[in-house]
């Protein structure tokens, strides 16, 4: 089996060529999108626009070539851009680093760091052991899913630029505040001794340092098949759900239910958010539906952070190097920075 | 030849243990190869981003998935 990227031309003159023919493809598709399913639907099939059929069928084709597209892009950039950055480099930032100045710089760091959930327990011990403090690792552990880069992508895509501000200054300051308050309950008794014991061996390898331009393409052709490959039917039922949404349940619904009316709407969507696990690009469709239908923005916005910041997986995996007494803290701390920021951006933002 | 794939378990991890046998068999080396999943051991190597690729004792790769043709490169001059 051959992957993706070994059938890229190798020459460097080739390479600009296909990566400018698939920009223009890309920029092509995202515009013809549109008109295309109204050609097809109205035209070709001669459905009438104005029923809600129709426009619920529309509404589900347009949306997940539009949904996909722009992964693609997002993923892409994000991916080929991060593999400046790398963990290594980031422990090495943040070695000897106070608390305070440390969480800033360690929730900074957290969103343009390349990070995989699943190298966060040598994350953790490869912090601890250049002495960087228990508090500012947490920071960096809770602002890596927390603000996300495809999130970030896709909110501006989709909402435009304020409400991203609005997501990347409350992610920071949840994954700063949260960090620096555990840090202050002097969690290190409860961190597993194991990982005090731990020292990394001889010369700490960068993971990204050195790679070629081709690599880093590469890398961001693969990140975009890895991740489509997981999602795409939760990205599926998500649209499927916004499109029903969109077309079928009156706008009264929600905004009975969850609307700014509601004192218990962001307590809610939290607590539903927690449990799911999901990419922050899958529950994306979701969002947009319901915001159309009225839901405030701040209540959407603790949904989509409590999906993605604290997921079971991650939870596992931490436990290997947190006691319980922590983990447990480390969720309410989080959770609790959530359900904050949810309430403080329905009053700013209604 | 001892070969080393470091890594818990994730599906990078398997990714990068099915190159590597990949790329064995089309060199036709004669190589173990091991996955290693303890923490301590991965953090001893020096390792902070899974996967990573060790061969006799050296991280060669570190962080991500290589494609085959790039760990037959990798193991070629082992194999002379």
């Amino acid at each position: 089996m051959v992957s993706i990227a070994e059938r890229l031309p190798t020459s460097t003159r080739r390479q600009w060529l296909t990566l400018a023919a698939g920009a223009v493809a890309w920029v092509t598709a995202y515009w013809v999108n549109g008109w295309l399913w109204d050609r097809f639907l109205y035209d070709a099939l001669g459905m009438a626009p104005t029923d809600r059929l129709t426009e619920t069928i529309h509404f589900f084709l347009y949306d997940t070539i539009k949904i996909a597209l722009l992964l693609v892009g997002i993923i892409f950039l994000v991916t080929v851009l991060r593999s400046y950055m790398s963990i290594e480099r980031t422990r090495a930032l943040l070695g000897g680093k106070r608390e305070g100045i440390g969480n800033v710089m360690a929730a900074g760091l957290g969103v343009i760091t390349p990070f995989c959930s699943c190298s966060a327990v040598p994350a953790f011990i490869g912090f601890v052991a250049a002495g960087v403090p228990i508090g500012v690792t947490l920071s960096f552990l809770i602002a890596s899913p927390l603000v996300n880069e495809i999130a970030i992508g896709m909110l501006f895509s989709l909402f435009g630029w304020q409400v991203t501000a609005v997501y990347i200054a409350a992610g920071l300051v949840i994954a700063i505040v949260a960090g620096w308050v555990l840090g202050r309950m002097g969690v290190q008794r409860w961190v597993e001794p194991f990982v005090f014991e731990t020292k990394l061996g001889g010369q700490v390898i960068d993971s990204t340092a050195g790679l070629t331009f081709d690599q880093r393409i590469q890398m961001g052709l693969e990140e975009v098949a890895t991740i489509l490959r997981k999602i795409w039917p939760y990205l599926l039922v998500g649209i499927g759900l916004g499109a029903v949404i969109h077309g079928w349940v009156p706008a009264a619904f929600f905004t009975t239910y969850a609307g700014p009316g509601n004192a218990f709407g962001v307590l809610v969507a939290v607590a539903i958010g927690v449990p799911l696990y999901s990419n922050a690009a899958g529950i994306m469709p979701m969002v947009q539906a319901l915001y159309e239908k009225g839901l405030p923005m701040g209540t959407l916005l603790a949904f989509m952070m409590a999906v993605v910041a604290l997921s079971l997986p991650e939870m596992i995996l931490l436990r290997r190097v947190l006691k319980p007494q922590l983990l447990a803290a480390f969720v309410g701390v989080v959770a609790t920075g959530i359900v904050a920021v949810g309430y403080l951006f329905n009053l700013i933002l209604a | 030849m001892i070969i080393k794939v470091l890594g818990t378990g994730c599906t990078n991890c398997k990714n990068l243990e099915r190159v590597t046998r990949e790329a064995v068999d089309a060199l036709g080396l004669d190589a173990t190869i091991e996955k290693v999943e303890d923490y301590a051991a991965i953090i001893g190597y020096g390792v902070m981003s899974t996967p990573a690729l060790v061969v006799d004792e050296q991280v060669l790769v570190s962080g991500r998935v290589p494609k085959a043709a790039e760990v037959r490169e990798l193991l070629a001059p082992a194999s002379a």
